[in-house]
């Protein structure tokens, strides 16, 4: 198994997240995260997908999302071509003794503290998904008391955009 | 460095074909206020597609229903089957006076799905069947899911409780656009009255071209009672739906290569040749290559049975020639197939020594279960027509004498395992005596539509099919019931032809009630019960594979003389006409007294054998190789003569 990150062009009408997230399930496709929002264009929202396949499924995953309707564009985006960002938001467990050692990860990570509490700090970080596990495994030990984790959102390197030719015609 | 992967469709697909311009506006469309203006043409039995036939209506003021029913009117619509309820009754206001389009009451939503299956598959038309939220549109999930697998092109028209209450669980309220978003190519739900014309031909769109099949157009009944402005024709805003029907010539002449390299070729003929009416020219691809035939049980009809070359169907109830040949062949020319389970048997043993070239219109079949080695995406009348020209270059012709040795291999098996049945010691009927004696005395222009099941699968086998869209039935979703009511739909279309439904006793239960629109409405169908008082299917696997536990497959139809019901008197309740019949001798005047009735629906009911079995058969799970003609016994293939 290997991970895919697909960005989806889609029409921006109501039930297509559903249309898309009931594709991957009946077809059995581990979706590993998700994340929606508008693009440039009014009319189109963006997709981004990372599913864990092999290539044939993945051929088989974009198929299926291609013959949904509303489905304006399926492109892959490969790991290295491609800058590919989550953001992660921390409540990690500090008092006196912790605080600086966490502070100082903080800073090594490039992430930024968004609150402090006296017995908690939030830490807001953005990056790939190897510095964000990285990240998360150090500040494990210190106690991690809750955790939000938005999904993958990618885009490709270079000046051509994938939303060009597909919107021409519409 | 960018590298991005475009996945749509084929690899081979041209950047042109990518973004092909797929805003359409429908053509100039004639519509007339309901019931005021004569009938325009729908669309020709040649051309699935939903051609809006002619002329602009000017704008004018009306009520949503009025506007659906306008829109129907407009793009061709002739008959719709169906039932009123509460949050489509609007609809159903306007429908009373429309001269141009017929509605059918049905007994029961199901009814209503499959009739309009019936009438896609004989027609090629889009098939029309509506009803109301709730339980209304539930009842219309079967029919859908069916039409789904089977790729038939059909609209279902819902009513929804009003907008402002969608999402309190209103009183027959249910969520069919959620609930139909699987078993759809599309779907909408409409609250905004002024979007009706355009959801409708949309629907009709999208049903029609590219891999047919069902769409559904949920309407609130709120926008049904509004006032809107209906303007026609309206414009299509399908940017993501762009079927591709012409094949890439880089592919034709690939494929062109291995047809001209391959010793021991088949035609894999699936039921996408009779979707795009290709059978004529897959008739001319025959004849100038040679090259022996399979059709599946989707696609019989669509080459000839009485074609010297065609083996029969593949699969599990396949003729032994069929499978064998695919078992051991070198290339399978795969056209509008999909390498279901029920043909390939054990996928890992399938065809193990063939390469592959896989024609669909859908990019999401090919290499689905085996991979291609050639994929073309395209229509298959269009992909048949460039490999005709392709094999006919005078330095790329196709030498028919190279499969010379191949054709007498298969002609061989064909003639040493034909298909066959053993009568029964005890003279009762045997099931396939009466089938076949269905088919030769009604001919093979009449319409054979089946349940599911053993009967299903005999009338696939003894029937002999000598033309497209004579043969329907529910192949994918295997729905019992389907017969009755999708035969009825078929006669609709079709009311110049003799229309059997072939049943069975199971099957027959689960629809009957629509012999009471039958009657009703002068549909006068023919429906063969082939009783066994059994789930027959079900019970021959008990038989193989159950130690003869039959767990819950007695009906009491027939055997022991009990029988509950009693087709005769229920035939006769409902004002058809009914016979019986459980002796060989008898068959052929049964079945000639049927055809004389062409007033009211005669059943019939064949009392036959409990026992028999379907054969060849490869029992589930294990390879094509396994084949067995009777039970136990499998043919030895590598015998030197």
């Amino acid at each position: 198994m290997s991970k895919h990150t697909l960005s989806v062009l889609v029409e921006n009408k109501p039930g297509v997240l559903t249309r898309i997230a009931g594709l991957f399930s009946r077809r059995g496709f581990n979706i590993d995260s998700l994340a929606v929002g508008p693009t440039e264009h009014p009319e189109v929202s963006r997709m981004t997908v990372v599913v864990d396949v092999e290539d044939l499924p993945l051929e088989q995953v974009t198929k299926q999302l291609n013959k949904l309707v509303e489905v304006l564009k399926v492109v892959e985006l490969e790991r290295t071509a491609s800058v590919q960002r989550a953001i992660l938001m921390v409540k990690v467990r500090a008092d006196m003794q912790t605080r600086s050692h966490i502070l100082e990860t903080t800073q090594l990570f490039r992430a930024k503290v968004v609150d402090v509490a006296p017995d908690a700090v939030t830490i807001e970080a953005t990056g790939d998904s190897d510095k964000l596990e990285a990240l998360l495994r150090i500040l494990e030990p210190f106690g991690i008391k809750e955790l939000v984790h938005s999904g993958m959102v990618a885009i490709g390197r270079g000046g051509r955009s994938i939303i060009d030719r597909s919107l021409r015609s519409a | 460095m960018q590298k991005v992967r475009d996945h749509r469709g084929s690899a081979h697909r041209t950047e042109e074909a990518l973004n092909r311009k797929a805003v359409t506006t429908v053509t100039e469309g004639k519509a007339p206020r309901p019931g005021s203006t004569p009938k325009p043409s729908g669309p020709t039995s040649h051309s699935p597609a939903a051609k809006v036939p002619v002329a602009r209506v000017p704008a004018v003021q009306v009520t949503g229903a009025q506007s659906l029913v306008m829109s129907l009117e407009a793009l061709g619509v002739d008959t719709v089957f169906g039932i009123p309820g509460g949050a489509i009754l609007p609809a159903y206001d306007p429908l009373l006076d429309s001269t141009t389009v017929r509605h059918i009451l049905v007994r029961h939503e199901q009814g209503a799905g499959h009739a309009a299956e019936g009438y896609a598959s004989v027609s090629g038309k889009v098939g029309v069947c509506m009803a109301t939220s709730g339980p209304g549109a539930t009842n219309l999930v079967t029919p859908i899911a069916d039409a789904y697998m089977d790729s038939v092109p059909i609209v279902a028209i819902t009513g929804q409780v009003t907008s402002r209450s969608i999402g309190t669980d209103a009183f027959q309220e249910a969520d069919i656009r959620g609930i139909t978003m699987p078993i759809t190519k599309h779907n909408y739900l409409i609250t905004d009255p002024s979007a009706i014309p355009r959801a409708i031909a949309e629907a009709f769109h999208i049903a029609a071209t590219g891999r047919p099949g069902p769409v559904l157009v949920d309407i609130s009944k709120d926008a049904l009672q509004a006032e809107t402005t209906f303007v026609w024709p309206p414009k299509l805003d399908l940017p993501g739906y762009r079927p591709v029907a012409k094949p890439h010539g880089k592919q034709i002449r690939e494929a062109a290569r291995l047809i001209r390299e391959a010793r021991r070729p088949v035609l894999y003929v699936g039921g996408g040749v009779i979707r795009a009416r290709a059978s004529e020219v897959l008739a001319q691809f025959v004849e100038l290559t040679q090259i022996p035939v399979v059709t599946t049980l989707m696609a019989r009809g669509a080459v000839p049975d009485s074609h010297p070359l065609h083996l029969g169907m593949p699969g599990m109830h396949g003729s032994v020639a069929a499978v064998t040949a695919l078992q051991k062949s070198d290339l399978l020319i795969t056209l509008g197939a999909r390498f279901d389970d029920r043909v390939t048997g054990q996928l890992s043993t399938f065809a193990p020594g063939a390469k592959v070239i896989h024609a669909d219109i859908d990019p999401a079949e090919i290499s689905k279960n085996r991979v291609a080695d050639v994929p073309i995406v395209g229509d298959c009348k269009e992909v048949i027509s460039d490999l005709i020209a392709a094999l006919s270059g005078e330095n790329e012709a196709v030498r028919p004498a190279a499969y010379e040795d191949w054709r007498v291999q298969v002609a061989q098996w064909k003639a040493t395992f034909p298909l066959g049945y053993t009568p029964h010691d005890d003279e009762t009927l045997s099931p396939q005596y009466v089938i076949e004696r269905i088919g030769a005395i009604s001919g093979p222009e009449s319409v054979f539509v089946a349940g599911v099941g053993q009967h299903q699968m005999w009338a696939a086998q003894f029937v002999r099919y000598e033309r497209p869209n004579s043969w329907i039935n529910s192949g994918g979703l295997g729905t019992m019931g389907f017969a009755v009511p999708a035969a009825m739909g078929a006669k609709v279309a079709q009311p110049a032809r003799t229309v059997w439904a072939i049943d069975g006793d199971g099957c027959f239960q689960m629809t009957n009630q629509e012999l009471a629109t039958c009657v009703i409405n002068k549909i006068p169908i023919k429906v063969a019960i082939i009783n066994n008082s059994s789930l027959g299917m079900v019970r021959q696997w008990q038989t193989l594979f159950y130690n003869e536990r039959y767990s819950n497959t007695d009906l009491h139809t027939s055997h022991q003389q009990v029988r509950v019901p009693d087709f005769v008197k229920l035939a006769e309740a409902y004002g058809c006409v009914g016979l019986r019949c459980d002796s060989a001798a008898d068959v052929d005047a049964t079945i000639k007294a049927a055809m004389e009735v062409n007033d009211v629906p005669v059943v019939l009911d064949f009392v036959v054998h409990r026992d028999a079995m379907v054969w060849p058969m490869v029992p589930s799970g294990v390879s094509n190789d396994q084949i067995q003609i009777a039970r136990g016994l499998t043919p030895v293939w590598d015998r030197e003569d």
